[in-house]
């Protein structure tokens, strides 16, 4: 496709062939024939990461397994989202699209946690140098909108077939709104706050930890949930470099033109991802009867405040300090 | 030693801030900087705090008010000048230093408060002890003293988010006070509160102030707050100080039309006080005066009233000519057993303002007493009104309706003595 358009460039203004293709190759043939190493042991390192968790997430009986996702879900969030997550659960378990589900589940796990733990210092890296930034831009853009299919190849190059092909692409795709959304969340954090911190001598890595990062969280969760969600949609296209889950039946049902498995893989997909984006979206809201995961981070106890909030109105007439409301004369200079 | 003292500052943004430093210097104008790229915030300037003083920063917006304190404590880098701060120049000090310096010698009070949302007031208050590594226990300990000095004890455990912008910006107070430095910056600290609260605040700011003595810079844009609050008053405009001096002083004496203008706005009754007004004290007569000596001594000055002293510094009271005559014709010994008024009585540090009701309503003479109630001067009915129109000044003569005429009374005029709560 590149070298058609280049081709009528070339014709139309007498243009040079740039040849960037040819680049790329050479250049991910000497990656190959010099990293080889490095890519077996990210290659081993993940794929045993990967079934690991696939393994224990299967440990438990589906049915309880099940439950359990419910009640956290019941949790964070509400009785109805856990009453109707279960439901959902329960079909992919008698549609038996458990044991894919979970196969998939780690995979977008591992994607995601790998994806977040990079992100977000880029994230911050990005948000207090505005030249990272700007440099970092381009690059997000790439990630997003490079269609996956082009670098899933060179992933199967340097991975073979699998499962890690299929994480390492899925990572690429999905971090950009990770870093995006924590340099945002950061660089919204009100000027005059962080100005504060400096004016009592605060030091820069405790205004982030103690000022930043605190109330930038609701918005990198908020990011953290689009990594999760890219990285689910993600791993269903990796099905197609042979990683093993829904994505892998889905595939299978296309190449045998079996609509009803299609259906049923695919719905499994849709009942995973709106219980992942319900069950994140909440932790960045601070709804539920969690009640905000900040204090979590914050370590300050929450008070009882409706009722001071009421009458702060009130208290705002109380003078403080002993003045003398009965002198004539107000005791100002 | 200055606690604060700033020479030769400037703050220029933009590109070749070098260069039109220099130019500047050299006399080219803001328009000429301009040209090279350059915008001067704070031009050439120098001043001096003294320890316990509030020092305002005057100015409209983009005088360079602002600028010009975030330079106090380095949040910006001066682009040329020094700043001292008691023994230190800023402008030598690496990160770490200026770091310390922050939290031991200097807090911050910011116009829109700047309180952190996720944690307590109380932890608000112990920010900065906390920032210094103090213990959990003792910082909550030292953060409530603080709380309670604004009035604001009961809040300890609520959320910012929980309170009103006068009780924030009273936990602001309180986070400033806790950290126990000798200079407190105040950036519009109270521009952002509606004129009732602004009041209140700038109440407990002098009351607090006369408790423990701070050094305060404070900026704002409002003269009459810098007139009520200022012990000495800088103004700025388009980056420069165009004048620095006492409230008093801007007053009598502006520099220039533009300060002129700003005048026009200035309730002069909340600036002036009765020891501005104020003259000397006629001698009180002894209660064991004789009363036709006294009212010879009357007739002789032309007064219809006459104070009577206790014998002990005091005042008794005051007697009218119609009294004394009576007992004079009625051959009384001595004044025991006049019927006196009592003295209607106001401090030196009695704003005009308070003053104009006494003035007003009584008969009698109002009287100024010093802090420890020694007698010392009386206000003439007329020199209220005069003051209000504009007619004080140190120095110059008050129109005087009792009394002896001349001016200069037993407390200097013009100096303004702290309240002692």
């Amino acid at each position: 496709m590149a070298e058609t358009s280049l081709l009528v460039a070339a014709e139309d203004g007498d243009l040079p062939r740039v040849p960037l293709g040819d680049w790329i190759d050479t250049g991910l043939d000497w990656l190959t024939d010099n990293f080889s190493p490095v890519f077996d042991a990210i290659s081993t390192g993940t794929e045993a990461g990967v079934e690991s968790l696939r393994d224990a997430l299967l440990f438990l009986p589906p049915i309880v397994f099940a439950v359990l996702l419910a009640v956290l879900g019941g949790v964070v969030r509400s009785v109805r989202f856990a009453v109707v997550s279960l439901l959902g659960l329960l079909l992919m378990i008698s549609m038996r699209m458990w044991d894919p589900a979970m196969a998939t589940l780690a995979l977008v796990l591992v994607s995601a946690v790998i994806a977040v733990a990079i992100g977000i210092p880029i994230g911050i890296a990005a948000a207090k140098s505005d030249r990272i930034s700007a440099v970092l831009r381009p690059v997000l853009d790439f990630m997003q909108t490079m269609p996956a299919f082009v670098y899933l190849v060179p992933a199967v190059t340097f991975f073979g077939i699998g499962l890690v092909p299929g994480v390492v692409t899925t990572i690429i795709f999905a971090m950009p709104p990770g870093v995006r959304l924590t340099e945002l969340g950061i660089r919204q954090v009100d000027k005059e706050l962080v100005e504060a911190g400096h004016a009592f001598g605060s030091p820069p890595g405790r205004i982030l930890r103690g000022v930043q990062l605190p109330l930038a969280l609701p918005t990198i969760m908020a990011g953290v949930n689009q990594v999760i969600m890219l990285a689910l949609s993600m791993a269903v296209i990796a099905g197609l470099i042979g990683a093993a889950g829904l994505g892998g039946v889905v595939v299978t049902s296309i190449s045998r033109l079996d609509v009803g498995l299609g259906f049923e893989g695919g719905l499994s997909v849709v009942i995973l991802a709106i219980y992942l984006d319900r069950l994140t979206s909440a932790f960045g809201q601070r709804r539920g009867r969690l009640s905000g995961f900040p204090s979590f981070l914050s370590r300050g106890g929450t008070v009882g405040k409706a009722g001071l909030a009421a009458s702060s109105r009130s208290a705002d007439a109380v003078m403080p300090v002993g003045t003398d409301q009965n002198s004539p004369n107000r005791p100002a200079r | 030693m200055p606690a604060v003292h700033a020479e030769g500052l400037f703050k220029i943004f933009g590109r070749r801030t070098d260069e039109a430093v220099r130019r500047l210097g050299d006399g080219a104008s803001v328009a000429d900087v301009r040209e090279l790229g350059a915008t001067p915030a704070v031009i050439d300037v120098s001043f001096t705090v003294e320890p316990g003083e509030i020092f305002v920063v005057m100015g409209l917006s983009g005088s360079g008010k602002s600028t010009l304190l975030r330079m106090l404590n380095g949040l910006l880098d001066a682009t040329a000048g020094r700043v001292r701060v008691g023994g230190d120049d800023l402008t030598t000090l690496d990160a770490k230093a200026l770091r310390r310096l922050r939290q031991e010698r200097m807090s911050m009070v910011f116009q829109h408060f700047a309180l952190f949302p996720h944690r307590t007031v109380v932890d608000n208050a112990a920010y900065a002890l906390e920032v210094r590594g103090m213990d959990r226990r003792t910082r909550r300990a030292k953060a409530r003293e603080a709380l309670a000095l604004v009035g604001l004890e009961q809040w300890a455990d609520a959320k910012p988010d929980e309170l009103s912008g006068g009780m924030k910006q009273r936990v602001g107070l309180a986070r400033a006070l806790a950290a126990e430095t000798d200079l407190m910056l105040m950036d519009e600290a109270f521009s952002a509160l509606d004129p009732l609260i602004r009041r209140e605040m700038q109440d407990q700011l002098l009351e607090l102030q006369a408790q423990l003595g701070k050094t305060i810079v404070f900026i704002t844009h409002d003269l009459n707050e810098a007139m009520r609050l200022g012990d000495r008053i800088a103004i700025m405009r388009d980056g420069r100080i165009v004048q620095i001096g006492t409230p008093e002083q801007i007053l009598d004496e502006p520099a220039d039309d533009y300060v002129a203008q700003f005048l026009a706005d200035v309730d002069r009754g909340r600036v002036f006080t009765a020891g501005h007004v104020m003259v000397a004290a006629p001698a009180a007569v002894p209660l064991g005066a004789a009363p036709a000596d006294v009212l010879t001594a009357m007739r002789a000055h032309r007064t219809g009233t006459v104070l009577v002293g206790d014998g002990n510094g005091g005042l008794a009271g005051v007697a009218t000519e119609e009294a004394v005559r009576t007992a004079a014709e009625s051959g009384a010994p001595s004044l025991v057993g006049l019927p006196l008024q009592p003295p209607v009585s106001v401090r030196t540090t009695t704003l005009l303002a308070d003053l104009l009701t006494p003035a007003a309503q009584d008969e009698v003479p109002v009287t100024v007493v010093d802090a420890d109630g020694r007698l010392v001067g009386v206000v003439p009915r007329g020199a209220v009104l005069a003051a209000l129109g504009g007619a004080t000044g140190n120095g110059r003569p008050v129109p005087s309706g009792t009394g002896s005429p001349h001016t200069a009374g037993a407390t200097a005029v013009g100096t303004r003595e702290a309240v002692r709560g």
